[in-house]
């Protein structure tokens, strides 16, 4: 045992409080000076600078990692807390993404620290009413809670605010700013980051860079091939790549595959194509409705726009790609079949996977943009040289303490220890577990290579996230009360014109009306005060 | 007069007050309150939540979908089911594995089978298309497009839920009397003849409710359309429950989907209760 660990199981809970707080400055300190960022760095701090201390650790390698890393909620720190005969109850999402690390990390902690844990595993369709009957009800079901990030507008009022030890963190000083932006509220941090999630770009590079293909290519539009910076421009690659063998492995290839199914996360494939044609660089105050007046911008020629695109996309996906779900498109893409696909980390992982047959003939870039995006301010259309790209920071996994859990102490201890730093990078490396960069010493191509990917790849996929993080036109999600009704009521708009049930125009007006009657039931100052937090991040106002 | 063995029913009405009057009691109390996403509990809006039942289009297009969907699988489902009943029922070399077979579908899981089902029909990956495909037909945009979609609801329906008529009629079958029989087969009469005039008014009674308790179910048809096309393209295949549960659980506007609930309910109540009554008059002759 370590050493310190037998010093503070002899102290009272008080003391063993004041020294986990003495243990996070310790740390705080030392992540400060050995944590540059990179990854080869905390190997080298862990085997020298650290050497010392961590020389009587103990070997935790039992637990499937390779070592403990040094941190605030490390393993030999976790070891040190005594929850015996207390009970932690956790709600997650169902096996294996966030599920299956959820019931890991809480084996290991109930393990570490004698606590009994229990966790109920829900798939997505019914996560939200699961955590919110409780909620509504008064009932103190579960201490802690995984769930969507952008059901925070529902619910900020029943969670736990993080408390100081935990901002402090080594884990949390190196989240970067957009994820703790996300897990903010009114200025206070109440959701706990553990993952980060955003869209971008995903193609075939060994299509791209075929000379026989690009002259093809040339030859049928008159235009260099090249990945595309723009949505149109995306759609016209998509359409020559649809229909013929490309790759030559027997099998026809496609240009695009989307999640396109209704009631399968279609609505964020949505934001992100509409994004860039209905987000101004110059225009504040609001992307899916005017924060002033909160009339819904949802029909307005940017939003149009983007569905008619996307409509026009179809023609380029696979048979049965309308009815794509996200695990369609992660297999499509990943599997060889399409040329490109946008939408979350997954089928970039799956493409990367030991075993498939496109490992390292993958390429990362940001979301294309738009040379002419709408100008709700001026009522026009304005055009711009190089393309306006509007980054969409959607939806991820976050997790919370319930504010009613009468044991927030380990719930916090717990959050903190799942992602503690071995931890995680042990999760990032497995694509099922769902948890994708979040930190900045995430963004390190060394460590995606000391994964087997190609040094190119590895070097698109983390230039094309952490740049994201640069951008001053992002796009986030509407994370206000009644999300899940606005989001639902858009995509079955967006589904009715896909499906040539509706126009783009049509449609999209339908949903500003549903949209303005939820505003009428949930309240507009409610919702105005909800967006504002939103509207915040993305005027880039903290 | 209560008698001490009129007690005896006390545990009878309690469970029927606890599992079917008090939930029906709430749901029509939760139908006229405004319990949301952010509102919970029992306020009182007045009749709000049904006038938006009646303004509400995309529901009242689901209840004709849903009209279209169950008069097409349950008639289906009856014909196939006679055919089928009506074929094991004489003496046939390995009746008794037919029988067995004829009802596997319906004892399997409905999600899972949709699952399966969602799986042979996936347009890139799917067999359906691949041997399709083997006689130059296709691919078939079994649930990309709005009549693939509609249709391939049907097949899954129909194959799950014929056994079920089936088994209804091989019974009713099994259960006739001989004596017509014997009847007709003096008069001369030939299997057809014998069939319409003999088997098909004797089975009348138990076809109508079979009939009736198919149509009860397809109405209430949500897993199905869940797992294979969550309504889609658009609104194609989106049921009434299937709305219902979209609006209640997925939105969590409580109070708005009590009040679908009920007005779905009574609707079903009526349509089924007229449909009855007119097969009775059509088929039996007579008023239920």
């Amino acid at each position: 045992m370590w050493r310190s660990e037998a010093f503070i199981m002899g102290k009272s809970r008080a003391v063993r409080s004041l020294y986990h707080d003495a243990i996070i400055q310790t740390w705080e300190e030392t992540m400060k000076k050995q944590f540059t960022g990179s990854l080869s760095a905390i190997a080298l701090a862990v085997t020298g600078v650290l050497t010392a201390p961590m020389a009587q650790a103990q070997d935790y390698s039992r637990f499937g990692i390779d070592s403990d890393l040094p941190g605030t909620c490390n393993f030999a720190a976790t070891d040190a807390k005594d929850y015996s005969g207390r009970t932690l109850n956790i709600i997650t999402h169902a096996i294996p993404v966030i599920g299956e690390p959820t019931a890991l990390h809480a084996e290991q902690f109930a393990e570490l620290t004698g606590a009994e844990v229990n966790v109920v595993h829900v798939p997505f369709g019914d996560l939200f009413q699961r955590i919110m009957i409780p909620f509504q009800s008064g009932q103190n079901a579960y201490d802690v809670l995984f769930y969507g990030s952008l059901w925070i507008g529902d619910f900020n009022r029943f969670l736990a605010p993080v408390p100081d030890a935990f901002l402090n963190s080594s884990g949390m000083s190196d989240v970067t700013d957009s994820f703790k932006g996300v897990a903010t509220w009114n200025g206070q941090m109440i959701q706990y980051p553990m993952d980060g999630d955003r869209h971008y770009l995903k193609y075939r590079t060994d299509a791209f860079e075929n000379a026989e293909l690009q002259a093809r290519f040339k030859d049928a539009t008159g235009r260099d091939l090249a990945v595309p910076e723009t949505w149109e421009e995306y759609n016209e690659v998509a359409a020559f790549f649809s229909g013929f063998d490309w790759d030559g492995d027997g099998e026809v290839n496609y240009g695009s595959a989307e999640v396109a199914k209704r009631d399968d996360l279609m609505f964020s494939a949505f934001i992100s194509r509409a994004a860039p044609y209905a987000k101004h660089p110059d225009v504040t105050g609001g992307f899916f409705f005017d924060l002033e007046t909160m009339e819904p911008l949802i029909n307005t020629p940017g939003f149009v726009r983007g569905l008619e695109l996307f409509v026009d996309a179809q023609k380029s996906f696979p048979p049965g790609g309308t009815n794509f779900g996200l695990g369609d498109e992660i297999f499509s893409f990943g599997g060889g079949q399409t040329l490109m696909s946008y939408s979350w980390d997954d089928a970039f992982i799956q493409a990367q996977q030991e075993d498939s047959r496109i490992r390292d003939m993958v390429g990362a870039a940001p979301l294309p943009g738009a040379r002419e995006v709408w100008n709700r301010d001026s009522g026009q259309w304005d055009n711009f040289d190089e393309p306006s790209l509007a980054p969409y920071m959607t939806w991820g996994w976050s997790s919370a303490v319930s504010d009613m859990s009468e044991e927030k102490e380990m719930a916090f201890d717990y959050l903190c220890f799942f992602s503690n730093e071995a931890n995680t990078f042990h999760d990032l490396q497995i694509g099922r577990f769902g948890v994708n960069p979040y930190r900045d010493s995430h963004f390190d191509s060394g460590f995606w290579q000391g994964l087997g990917w190609d040094a190119s790849v590895a070097d698109s996929y983390v230039k094309t996230l952490s740049e994201m993080e640069l951008s001053e036109n992002r796009v986030y999600d509407l994370r206000i009360p009644g999300v899940g009704q606005f989001m639902s009521s858009m995509a079955n708009g967006v589904a009715e014109a896909l499906a040539g049930q509706k126009s783009a125009q049509d449609a999209l007006d339908d949903v500003a009306k549903e949209w303005a009657g939820i505003v009428d039931r949930i309240g507009e100052d409610r919702l105005r005060d909800a967006y504002a937090n939103v509207v915040r991040l993305e005027d880039n106002e903290g | 007069m209560l008698k001490p063995k009129h007690f005896f029913l006390l545990p009878a009405l309690l469970t029927l007050v606890a599992i079917i009057l008090f939930p029906l009691i709430f749901t029509v109390r939760v139908s006229f309150s405004s319990w949301d996403v952010y509102q919970a509990g029992l306020d009182y809006i007045g009749g709000r939540n049904y006038t938006r039942v009646f303004e509400d289009t995309r529901f009242w297009e689901s209840l004709l979908r849903l009209s279209s969907l169950s008069f097409i699988t349950v008639t289906l489902q009856y014909v196939i089911g006679f055919a089928l009943a009506l074929a094991v029922w004489k003496q046939m070399k390995g009746g008794r594995i037919f029988r067995v077979l004829f009802l596997v579908p319906m004892m399997t899981t409905p999600v899972v089978m949709s699952v399966i089902w969602r799986t042979m029909l996936h347009e890139s990956l799917g067999p359906a298309n691949d041997i399709l495909s083997a006689f130059g037909i296709g691919p078939v945009p079994w649930l990309s497009s709005a009549a693939g979609a509609f249709v391939s609801v049907v097949i899954v329906e129909v194959w799950q839920w014929t056994p079920f008529m089936f088994l209804l009629l091989f019974a009713g079958l099994v259960s006739l009397p001989r004596e017509p029989y014997l009847a007709a087969a003096i008069d001369g009469a030939g299997p057809v003849r014998t069939f319409w005039q003999v088997t098909f008014p004797l089975m009348a009674p138990i076809s109508i409710g079979a009939l009736i308790i198919r149509l009860i179910e397809a109405s209430k048809i949500m897993d199905t359309v869940y797992i294979l096309t969550s309504g889609g393209p658009g609104t194609a295949t989106e049921t009434p429950s299937y709305y219902i549960y979209i609006r209640g659980l997925r939105d969590f506007q409580v109070g708005y989907s009590a009040a679908l609930s009920l007005t779905y309910l009574v609707l079903m109540i009526i349509t089924l209760t007229i449909i009855a009554k007119l097969l009775m008059r059509f088929l039996v002759g007579k008023d239920a």
